[in-house]
């Protein structure tokens, strides 16, 4: 399998860095590697965050931001409208042949830049994850959710089941035990745990949504996960 | 905290049985230090060495330490390391950038004091202007002060060099500090595998009278000459002193060479040996070197890879070997003056093979990309550049 070096682009509040997290974490489930790197800056609700993550199915040395992305990942159609980004324009560094996966329903990249996009060879898909975070799990905050799902239904480097390990680890951690003594299990827990449930349940249909979109739409690569 | 048993140092840094944790590299040395029966860690905070200090002061509340402290500012915690490590415990410290130059003037006496320990530096921009990232010019300074200076890649690397770095100290024929050296937050704030030996075997404690000068004893050197200075009787004295104790401190560090090569597996890792071009780094710029001879691979190019591990002693018959047949150096460096690649220049006898560089500074990333470039560069291929930047 190639490398993907990704660049996700975001605003502060949006779930950058936790999606950063469980695509490192599905590549783990199932038995690869990915490294991430958050941007060490001072983040805040919308103000630009950027988060990389490395994913192969070799070990990687590789350390600090990716410079030269092949994928980038634009979680706010803000970052290109409004420039809201660390690194400008939203492509820059992109390399040949790449992909980039934006959050919006509308084209919003301007014709230079389409320009520029073109002559890499890039393989750009639009595609409006709010719109789906608000429709499946009825709050925006599962775009990350959607964004994670798309990069995976396009290219299929880990099974569904390995991803939804990872977005279990994140919201429900490694200490949590559904099943400890029922008795025990205070009322207070006991609603606790099921609103985590409920939120990790929105969050898979949204995943699942996303690949269901990325099939629908011919953009299924070559990379298929074979168990 | 488990009971810990005392193993031998040989067992315990060749042989014991490893298990494999995903952990950052200031936990890494934190857990090097808690299986090294260290008796007193003292520092002064800054970012990133503060991770690790902290850690350290979790493991004397745990017991693992007998005594920690912090001292009012880096130049007082180097001067007590020295006095602690003269009384005849075993002592860690660690620092960063603008505080290892602080601590500077004491450090540097170390050696010639004869203070076995260990000194983690996990380098940062030094002032000014102010940053906080990983640039690792600081190293540059420790080169000519007589320490063995090892220069970790990776948490593996950094948790292994910790450990040894006791054992290869307070060896008899040695004697000397040993700085391991990483990149701040690439390494220790950064998640990386290492193979770890049981939380429950412990080196020996120190033995301060297995020593080529003993502990706080006043009318022998050194600290003899601490207390009663030959500059006060004669500067004829002085420099004649000064001149033989120095020489036994270089003759020290290179003594510890043999003990690089047991504990260590050498001072340098050679990838792809028949190599027609060579990546010569150390630290995080080794790591980035191993992609890009792996990218130079998937495009049929001939190029290895020379990790270099320890920075003092220097391995000049090592690299001169190597390099011999190499039709052209890379230097990647994450520093503004390239100190690697002066080192190298001064070792082969046909230097002006060595390309300096690519350099960032800063502590900025060094990206796969430019170390790319310069290889491309000497295997003639011109590349369109297609990246936007």
């Amino acid at each position: 399998m190639k490398r993907y070096n990704i660049r996700i682009a975001g605003v502060g509040g949006q779930g950058v860095v936790t999606s950063a997290h469980i695509l490192g974490n599905a590549m783990s489930a199932a038995g690869k590697y990915a490294t991430l790197v958050p941007f060490f800056g001072s983040e805040k609700r919308m103000a630009p965050v950027e988060a990389y993550v490395r994913v192969s199915d070799q070990p990687i040395y590789e350390v600090g931001e990716v410079v030269y992305p092949n994928v980038i990942m634009i979680y706010h159609p803000q970052v290109i409208t409004h420039g809201k980004s660390y690194t400008m324009p939203f492509y820059s560094g992109l390399k040949e042949g790449g992909m980039v996966i934006i959050n919006t329903d509308a084209d919003i990249i301007p014709p230079e830049d389409w320009q520029v996009l073109r002559e890499l060879n890039t393989r750009v898909y639009m595609f409006p994850a709010t719109k789906l975070a608000l429709e499946v799990a009825g709050t925006e905050l599962a775009t990350n959710m959607a964004m994670v799902g798309l990069f995976f239904g396009i290219t299929r480097l880990v099974g569904f089941e390995h991803i939804e390990q990872a977005v279990r680890e994140r919201f429900l951690g490694n200490t949590f035990v559904a099943s400890g003594g029922t008795t025990a299990l205070d009322s207070a827990i006991e609603k606790k745990f099921k609103k985590k449930m409920e939120l990790l349940e929105k969050n898979m249909q949204v995943i699942r949504e996303a690949f269901k979109i990325a099939e629908e739409r011919g953009w299924v690569e070559e990379e298929a996960y074979t168990p | 905290m488990p009971e810990q048993r005392v193993v031998d140092a040989d067992y315990l840094l060749l042989e014991a049985p490893r298990e494999r944790k995903f952990i950052t590299g200031a936990q890494a040395m934190a857990e090097a230090v808690k299986r090294a029966n260290v008796d007193i860690a003292i520092a002064y905070p800054i970012t990133p060495q503060s991770e690790v200090m902290h850690l350290v002061g979790d493991l004397w509340a745990q017991g693992y330490l007998k005594d920690y402290y912090r001292a009012e500012e880096e130049y007082g915690a180097m001067s007590a390391i020295a006095g602690a490590v003269r009384g005849g415990v075993r002592a860690f410290t660690a620092t960063s950038g603008p505080g290892l130059l602080r601590g500077f003037e004491a450090i540097a006496s170390w050696p010639g004091h004869r203070i076995p320990a260990v000194l983690g530096v996990l380098t940062r921009v030094v002032n000014a202007p102010l940053s906080i990232q990983p640039d690792n010019i600081e190293i540059a300074y420790l080169l000519n002060c007589g320490m063995i200076v090892l220069h970790a890649e990776n948490q593996q690397d950094v948790f292994d060099f910790t450990l040894a770095g006791f054992v290869i100290s307070e060896k008899v024929d040695v004697y000397i500090p040993v700085a391991v050296c990483t990149e701040g937050f690439f390494v220790t704030h950064a998640k990386g595998y290492v193979n770890m030996t049981p939380e429950d075997m412990k080196l020996p404690p120190r033995d301060p009278y297995k020593a080529p000068v003993p502990p706080t004893d006043c009318e022998i050197p050194p600290a003899r000459i601490q207390r009663d200075a030959p500059v006060q009787k004669s500067n004829f004295m002085s420099y004649l002193i000064h001149a033989v104790w120095q020489q036994e401190v270089w003759a020290s560090n290179r003594r510890a060479m043999k003990y690089i090569y047991k504990y260590l597996g050498g001072p340098i890792e050679v990838v792809n040996p028949d190599a027609e071009v060579f990546i010569v780094a150390s630290g995080c710029a080794a790591a980035q070197g191993r992609e890009a001879v792996r990218y130079a691979q998937m495009e049929g190019l001939n190029v290895g890879l020379v990790k270099v591990k320890s920075i003092r002693p220097f391995p000049e018959k090592e690299i001169r070997e190597v390099l011999k047949k190499a039709k052209a150096v890379i230097v990647p460096e994450h520093n503004i003056i390239g100190w690697l690649a002066r080192e190298i220049k001064a070792t082969i006898p046909d230097n002006d093979k060595v390309i300096g560089g690519p350099r960032v500074y800063g502590g900025m990333t060094l990206p796969v990309e430019l170390i790319m470039e310069k290889i491309y560069d000497v295997f003639g291929i011109k590349k369109e550049r297609k990246v936007v930047v």
